[in-house]
């Protein structure tokens, strides 16, 4: 009988963490997707160096960071992964919105303090156990720049495709 | 103070070396919060009050490095790291370091 519980809470939780997790996962990427088109203008790059090393620029860091929970279904199907091995497509769209949330939010903060431009952008990763399950932390920093004097002199704003 | 993770600041020289300086902070999670992580690890999601957390101890980190870079008379730290270690279940160390270092100029 009290095995018949324990599946039951079972089955149900994966039901329920496969319809949630989904649900959440959609809007998550919908909302991801929103934001990334109306922050195409602030561009960041991964270059070590400003491309414009002589003109006199306001340097300071920004930073985003997210804490992402997986799902218990997907925890699940994660499990039965390491058995078999190969790709967890579930850990990897999970990695992807934690990047993606963090990056977003760098572009916000350079943003919200008149930057258009970030360089030298690193992510970092942390797994954070919460119990059972894994959730990740992704930490995304880099430079901003921001010309002193005259904008249109140190980096001509091009027109950036839309993602 | 001005904090980058540059090698350089463009149009800006370095005059001064001051070597490495750093900060960092020990953070525990708290039962409630991780009653509540519980239950997003069965939806899913973003779990906020975590986010809130590592974001202030960051920020903490930040201004335990800038205290150390003022008080050797440094305007400026350069080539700025962050680390995170976990020290036990439930505790972990958030370090930030850079290079301390005087700029020409105001």
């Amino acid at each position: 009988m009290l095995d018949l519980i324990e599946l039951g809470l079972f089955v149900t939780l994966l039901v329920v963490g496969f319809f949630a997790g989904s649900i959440v996962e959609k809007r998550h990427y919908a909302s991801i997707r929103k934001r990334e088109r109306e922050y195409a203008d602030v561009l960041a790059y991964a270059v070590r160096f400003p491309p414009d090393r002589v003109t006199r620029q306001r340097a300071f860091l920004v930073h985003g960071t997210v804490v992402i929970s997986s799902d218990y279904f997907k925890t699940f199907v994660a499990g039965l992964r390491n058995l078999f091995g190969g790709r967890v497509r579930t850990y990897e769209t999970l990695m992807e919105r934690a990047r993606r949330e963090a990056m977003l939010r760098l572009k916000h903060d350079a943003r919200r303090q008149g930057a258009k431009l970030v360089i030298c952008v690193r992510f970092e990763t942390t797994t954070i156990s919460t119990g059972w399950a894994a959730s990740i932390e992704v930490f995304a920093f880099g430079t901003a720049l921001i010309p002193d004097h005259d904008p249109a002199l140190s980096f001509p704003s091009r027109p950036v495709a839309a993602a | 103070m001005l904090v980058s993770n540059l090698e350089l600041v463009p149009g800006r020289r370095i005059v001064a070396h001051y070597g490495i300086v750093q900060g960092s902070t020990v953070r525990a999670k708290h039962v409630g919060k991780d009653i509540f992580a519980g239950l997003k690890n069965i939806v899913g999601g973003e779990l906020k009050g975590y986010t809130e957390l590592m974001q202030e101890a960051r920020q903490e980190a930040v201004e335990r490095m800038i205290a150390e870079a003022q008080s050797m008379g440094a305007n400026a730290i350069l080539n700025v790291r962050f680390a995170t270690t976990s020290i036990a279940a439930g505790a972990a160390e958030i370090l930030a370091y850079g290079s301390a270092v005087q700029l020409d100029g105001a």
